[in-house]
């Protein structure tokens, strides 16, 4: 066993581990933060994608004690108080989800990616920047619309009456 | 995964003292590898040495006329280097589409260059630019480095510390993802450095990384997209399996080749 020590979502948590513990298991089975999500288990699909030190990586395939000392940021972490982040209201907004499992770790890619690339995304780059986020639902249209929107929001903007970027054929 | 010990050195020298205990240690690097291995239990290192907070093995800089990137420096870091945008841009296309955004903040160059997957991408880039792989031990030239598949000339307790590029006057990097895994089919790096060109294959070879001599030679006559014309790999030596035969493979070979040169020389 091991000690471990980090933040999450704003908050410092301290632990005694097993070294193979992953950084997913932590967050859901530790502090019960079960919003991140485990899909394939195999660093694939994204489900379990959370932000270490402001970055997304798939927390399925971090070991928790190589997050000693980060600043990790989950889906828990991104509304403040009972006000959705202007990506979670973009999703809702566009409805882009149907069952919901891939959701957490699309929201948290989409940040990643207004961080990365900022607030004005066509759907090429939305869509090739998802390439490690996996919906077995609906297909990536309103995933696509609802990032497009969010991150415009991200800058000031509503998510509301906002045209959609042009859709390619699927 | 099996149970093993946790460390976490801050320095090289430390990685490679805890490496020498011999508790069947194996170096954590990304990890994005490793550790699904581990998962699959198809691994079970005694211990594990996590090189993520060795300061020393991360950067990338200019040194004349080399440029020199840390083995811990992530795919991410490399793909937005102004530094390495400047000098091989190549290189820094490479790093920007492997994997996917996830794993490039995750996945390093000292890992993928010592894992030597077969469908990995920074071999080709090793090989064709004429790096040098620094290790905490020696410096060994990309050819003598890579030795077969997932093999490399790297001894027990070795540990890359950086990889050594020289500035190529051109370069271009090309591949064909399977549509679903999107790991290389067939990645092809061409370089020109001087009068001296080098063209290296990834994803294809039986062997891994590889070179292609008669396209170097017809590129070394004329730097140019049609010097490829009517050239073509044979399918001996390259692999086939049920994402691509080797026929197919051979076939992609030649097509990426051009590909690489038209970026490479800007048409």
């Amino acid at each position: 066993m091991a000690n471990l020590s980090m933040t999450v979502n704003g908050k410092a948590v301290t632990a005694t581990v097993d070294p193979r513990t992953l950084l997913v298991q932590f967050l859901r089975e530790n502090l019960r933060l079960t919003g991140t999500h485990v899909g394939c288990d195999t660093s694939q699909c994204g489900a379990c994608v959370v932000h270490l030190d402001g970055k997304a990586v798939k927390a399925c395939t971090t070991l928790a004690l190589s997050c000693e000392g980060a600043s990790v940021t989950t889906i828990e972490g991104l509304a403040n108080g009972g006000a959705l982040h202007p990506m979670q209201e973009a999703f809702r907004e566009h409805h882009g989800l149907q069952c919901g499992f891939c959701t957490p770790g699309m929201i948290m890619a989409a940040v990643d990616i207004v961080n990365r690339r900022g607030n004005h995304l066509d759907e090429k780059t939305i869509r090739e920047d998802l390439d490690g986020n996996i919906c077995r639902c609906t297909g990536y249209h309103n995933i696509v619309k609802a990032i497009a929107a969010g991150a415009e929001a991200m800058a000031g903007g509503s998510t509301k009456d906002r045209e959609p970027p042009r859709q390619a054929a699927e | 995964m099996y149970a093993f010990n946790y460390h976490r050195p801050a320095t090289a020298r430390q990685a490679a003292s805890l490496l020498a205990k011999k508790e069947d240690a194996k170096l954590l690097a990304g990890g994005h590898t490793l550790l699904p291995t581990m998962k699959q239990r198809l691994a079970s290192p005694g211990a594990l040495v996590d090189l993520s907070s060795c300061a020393d093995l991360k950067g990338i800089a200019r040194k004349g006329r080399n440029l020199v990137i840390g083995a811990m420096t992530t795919h991410a870091e490399v793909a937005s280097s102004p530094e390495v945008q400047q000098a091989i841009p190549a290189l820094a296309y490479l790093a920007s589409h492997i994997g996917d955004p996830h794993v490039r903040h995750r996945g390093t160059i000292g890992g993928s260059v010592a894992n030597n997957d077969p469908a990995a991408d920074y071999p080709a880039a090793l090989l064709a630019l004429g790096a040098t792989v620094v290790t905490n031990k020696r410096k060994l030239p990309a050819d003598e480095f890579f030795s077969g598949l997932y093999e490399t000339a790297l001894d027990e307790g070795e540990i890359i510390i950086k990889v050594s590029f020289p500035v190529a006057s051109k370069a271009g990097y090309a591949k064909f993802r399977n549509p679903a895994s999107r790991y290389a089919l067939v990645g092809v790096f061409v370089a020109k450095r001087g009068s001296e060109v080098a063209v290296a294959i990834i994803g294809a070879g039986e062997g891994g990384v590889f070179r292609w001599p008669e396209a170097e030679a017809a590129l070394k006559a004329r730097f140019a997209v049609k010097s490829l014309d009517g050239l073509k790999h044979t399918a001996k030596g390259i692999n086939g399996d049920i994402h691509a035969d080797a026929e197919y493979r051979a076939h992609l070979i030649g097509v990426m080749a051009k590909q690489a040169v038209a970026q490479a020389t800007g048409k």
